[in-house]
């Protein structure tokens, strides 16, 4: 457990006094093939430093040029955040010294990014929507990786030594930058954490990156400051770094408006620091205090020449540009006919794609949710893994409704089938015929079944014959049990009253 | 024809012919060249390191390619030196700097590359100034280069080990790289010819960075046509370098074997002369002048008065850029680490390291670079030396409408005497006046003999400038001031060297 020493004041008197104010900073890890500045695979899980060439590296003489996926996917990202395009921009170096960085300088954009002045709809919970705004969008590329070992904390301080892995350096970044967030009162970590959300989800929608939190490829720094009510000018900020996931981002916002809020109700300031959020107790600790501004020293890139995107390029990435999230979502609701709620169920289980692959696949489009935030969500669950990375593909699903509707399964088969392509038998045809799953509905081999469960329970038999047409589900019970599930109820329920004499209502 | 002396005074051109004619053997060239340096170069110490092996393999290589009946390339089996600048495979690559002793790149440069292709045979690596810093060659690490015209004075800089090694007959080709002069004025005081081609006619792929938006690797040689021949091989488009130019080399050979300057209009600028120019400079350039003339040219006076600002501009954006550039030297992944011990943390480790491998020049333009380019400072002194290019650049664009070619003095003086000016950077700094403006702007210029000076009998350069991607221009301009003086002196200029 980390612990803290920081004073907070309960939430509620916090937003009584102070209306909090946010910058959010979101790193995206693109999923070009190759690296920004040369021609190395992105691919991860590679043994340490395989991935490396003398420009991702910084040897001497070596120099970079710049990966044409990697500006199409930054126009796309802008675009779809609603920005301007820059006409003509540059790289610029921002230069301070980590081990992780082999230039001893970063290769990112200042003063002239690729995309600025956008805006991105978020909704909220209840449905509401926040606009939040954009300031810019810009290149850069990615840090190597430090393993500082011998240690108690993992930090460098106390290491014995540290090792250096330079595979994810020179990967492509977008950060992406809002204007100051205001406005949002008490209802700002829940903006923080759908603006991040709705973020994910359009970069996944535009496929310019996986977008994995878990994974790194998407990390947020969270700007936050109060300021009593009433007053225009900003409170001293704190910089949150690394807010991994969509549940940290909501908590380490409220934490930091609790903490803000002790220190300035006690009179105190608020340095402006780099804090750290830590997952276990959901606070915050100083990281590094900035005594005076950083000095990036930036300047333009002279190893590359200026990004000038032609205004026709632009228009054809924007025609070429996919359905967005927002308006994806409202048409499906509409056409689907269900509700804000249920929507967001389906997104926060992370199975709106796979709905919409299945539906493609030929399935209607209530049993494709039926399965997948049923039966396939509790695997996914119980596994703990996402649930499209799941063993089975939208068309097999689409495969077993269509099995279903057409009455070869029923629920229960199809179950099984399911949990038989989960397990890696092969296909839902194939997981058929191996575990013998067809739904009987040969009237010969039922009738007998039949006579039988009416010859075993002579008192049911009686009673339908009567006219207690209800007393029947007892009798298909039957059958489906010595039939072990595969018989086709509806057909079972019909053979009882025909050999009963009774005809329904 | 096997006396070693008489193959190693050949030039270029020459060589090759006998080479494809089979007269010569790409290893007797190579070993008479070898000979030499093992003769001459303790005096001279052009050469950091001489791969003797590497140079016979590639000799025999082009030996046997003529055997086999093979096409050789118009430079094969010429021995070249090169500035330790490139990184080569294998061979070790300093930089002239402490803070890279040691390392030996995965990887070649372009240039070193290309130049394989083209069975130059790659002698070694020469001396320079740390980084490209400097413009005597004293401020290498491993001690200075000796002028062959006289081993007291300095043969320029930053390449200096170039341009010594052809003045001193170990080589008839060099490369050299040139940010504000360190191949023009290093051939200027050794009687040799240098080329600084257009800003990215020439890969900087594998040239270690000083100024990224000044470098430029150019041809050395002691003949214009000599230096054409180079220049072809050496430039050309490069995916590797995203400033270099995408657009065919100029015809710098064609325009070498038919000089002339028969109707042509030759700027002289009116900045480039005054305080600080030596007389005998002075006279040669006048009579270059006067020559041009009589070979048909027209002679148009030029003002163009930001170049009085150059100087100044460049020593805020070089040192900024180098700043950022020798950033990666902090002793973690190659080269020098210091400090090292277990008592020291990763950055005292950097620290420890720069303070021992880097030399005080270097040291003095990175905390100048540091400083320029930091928060507060950045508009007074980056931002208004770029404002500063672009007048430059301007006074340039203006003068290339009146005139085809700019001619002044390399560098204002002769070559002065090892550690004459050690101590006074702004002194240094001053032999650069001539030949800065051409990096800020980013076109062409050649630097070639035009005499000795009389006070001092050492040998003056008479720069020509071109506009950009017009390098055959230099090509073209020098081969008949080339042919006019050696008629003139009855002899190349470069004959008068002493034969040490």
């Amino acid at each position: 457990m980390t612990t803290t020493t920081d004073e907070l004041v309960s939430y509620e008197d916090a937003l009584a006094t102070y209306d909090p104010v946010m910058g959010l900073e979101v790193h995206v890890e693109l999923g070009t093939k190759t690296k920004m500045f040369c021609g190395c695979s992105t691919e991860l899980g590679a043994e340490p430093n395989s991935q490396t060439c003398p420009t991702c590296l910084g040897m001497p003489g070596a120099l970079p040029v710049v990966n044409a996926i990697g500006i199409e996917s930054a126009i796309k990202i802008g675009l779809a955040l609603n920005c301007e395009i820059a006409e003509w921009c540059r790289f610029a170096r921002k230069n301070y010294f980590y081990p992780d960085m082999p230039k001893n300088f970063q290769t990112s954009q200042y003063d002239e990014p690729i995309a600025f002045n956008g805006y991105l709809d978020v909704q909220l919970e209840d449905g509401e929507t926040f606009r939040v705004e954009i300031e810019r969008a810009h290149m850069e590329e990615d840090t190597g990786k430090s393993l500082h070992v011998g240690g108690a904390t993992g930090r460098i301080h106390g290491a014995s030594h540290s090792l250096l892995d330079y595979n994810r350096a020179g990967i492509p970044l977008i950060e992406i930058v809002t204007k100051p967030i205001e406005g949002a009162g008490e209802r700002a970590p829940e903006v923080a954490k759908a603006y991040v959300a709705e973020l994910r989800e359009l970069i996944k929608a535009l496929g310019v990156s996986e977008a994995r939190m878990e994974q790194g490829q998407m990390r947020c720094d969270v700007n936050l400051s109060l300021r009593p009510h009433g007053r225009e000018k900003f409170g001293t900020r704190s910089e949150t770094k690394n807010v991994n996931s969509l549940r940290s981002v909501e908590r380490a916002a409220r934490f930091e408006i609790q903490r803000h809020a002790a220190v300035l109700n006690s009179g105190g300031t608020i340095i402006q620091e780099t804090r750290h959020f830590h997952e276990d107790t959901g606070s915050t600790t100083s990281g590094r205090v900035k005594e005076e501004a950083e000095d990036y020293r930036y300047f333009p890139e002279p190893d590359l020449v200026p990004v000038a995107p032609s205004r026709e390029w632009v228009e054809e990435i924007r025609a070429g540009l996919p359905e967005l999230p927002l308006a994806r979502r409202n048409r499906l609701l509409a056409e689907w006919g269900i509700s804000a709620f249920d929507m967001q169920s389906i997104i926060n289980a992370g199975a709106l794609d796979p709905i919409v692959a299945t539906i493609d696949a030929g399935s209607d489009a209530t049993s494709a949710r039926k399965w997948w935030m049923g039966e396939l969500a509790r695997s996914a669950n119980e596994s703990g893994t996402p649930l499209d990375d799941l063993a089975i593909t939208p068309e097999q699903v689409a495969r077993v409704t269509a099995l279903v509707n057409s009455g070869d399964l029923n629920d229960k088969l199809a179950r099984q089938v399911i949990e038989g392509v989960l397990a890696g038998e092969g296909t839902p045809d194939e997981v058929v015929d191996k575990r013998g799953l067809k739904v009987v509905s040969d009237d010969g081999a039922l009738t007998t079944a039949v006579q039988e469960a009416i010859a075993g329970n002579p008192g049911i038999a009686d009673k339908i014959r009567k006219g207690k047409v209800a007393a029947a589900g007892a009798l298909v019970g039957a059958v489906m049990k010595a039939t072990r599930g595969q018989a086709d109820a509806a057909r079972v329920k019909e053979l009882i009253l025909e050999q009963l004499g009774v005809s329904e209502g | 024809m096997t006396d070693h002396s008489s193959i190693i005074r050949l030039t270029a051109a020459e060589t090759a012919a006998n080479i494809a004619s089979g007269v010569l053997t790409a290893v007797e060239v190579t070993e008479a060249h070898l000979a030499r340096i093992e003769e001459v170069d303790a005096k001279v110490h052009a050469f950091l390191h001489v791969d003797r092996e590497g140079a016979l393999a590639q000799a025999r290589a082009v030996d046997a390619k003529r055997a086999r009946g093979e096409q050789l390339g118009p430079l094969a089996g010429v021995p070249l030196a090169l500035k330790d600048i490139f990184t080569t495979e294998g061979i070790p690559t300093t930089v002239g700097s402490k803070i890279l002793e040691g390392w030996i790149p995965p990887y070649d440069a372009t240039v070193t590359k290309r130049l394989k292709a083209a069975d130059v045979v790659i002698l070694g690596k020469t001396n320079m100034d740390e980084f490209a810093m400097g413009s005597s060659t004293e401020n290498s690490a491993y001690g200075p280069t000796g002028n062959p015209w006289d081993l007291t004075k300095i043969p320029g800089g930053s390449g200096g080990g170039s341009s010594a090694a052809l003045a001193s007959f170990q080589a008839p080709l060099a490369i050299g790289t040139d940010t504000g002069g360190s191949i023009r004025q290093p051939a200027s005081v050794t009687g040799t010819v240098g080329v600084k081609p257009t800003y990215g006619a020439v890969s900087r792929y594998g040239m270690v960075a000083f100024s990224s938006s000044l470098d430029q690797g150019g041809p050395c040689a002691r003949t214009v046509l000599d230096a054409a021949l180079l220049h072809e091989v050496i430039a050309g488009h490069d995916p590797l370098d995203s400033t270099s130019i995408d657009a065919p080399v100029p015809p710098v050979v064609e325009a070498a074997r038919n000089g002339s300057v028969e109707g042509m209009r030759v700027g002289v600028v009116k900045q480039f002369r005054g305080e600080g120019y030596q007389a005998g400079v002075i006279q040669r350039f006048d009579e270059s002048v006067a020559l041009l003339k009589e070979l048909g040219a027209e002679i148009v006076e030029l003002d163009c008065p930001s170049f009085d600002l150059a100087l100044s501009a460049y020593y805020l954006i070089a040192p900024s850029e180098c700043s950022s550039n020798l950033a990666r030297f902090d002793g973690l992944r190659y080269g020098l680490r210091t400090g090292d011990d277990g008592t020291h943390s990763a950055e005292e480790v950097t620290s420890l390291t720069r303070e021992a491998g880097f030399g005080p020049e270097v040291k003095r333009r990175i905390m100048l670079g540091t400083y320029a380019l930091s928060s507060g400072y950045y508009d007074a002194y980056y931002g208004s030396a770029q404002k500063v290019r672009t007048l430059i650049t301007r006074d340039f664009e203006k003068a290339f409408e009146q005139v085809d070619v700019i001619v002044s003095p390399t560098t204002p003086t002769t070559a002065f005497a090892i550690g004459e000016r050690a101590d006074d950077p702004m002194a240094m700094y001053l032999a650069d006046l001539c030949t800065i403006p051409t990096n800020l702007a980013g076109n062409s210029a050649m630097s070639l003999p035009c005499g000795l000076a009389p006070e001092d009998n050492l040998p003056v350069g008479l720069q020509i400038i071109a506009p950009a991607l017009k390098d055959d221009r230099l090509y073209k301009v020098g081969a008949a001031v080339e042919a006019a003086f050696v008629e003139r002196w009855g002899h190349p200029l470069i004959e008068e060297a002493p034969s040490l």
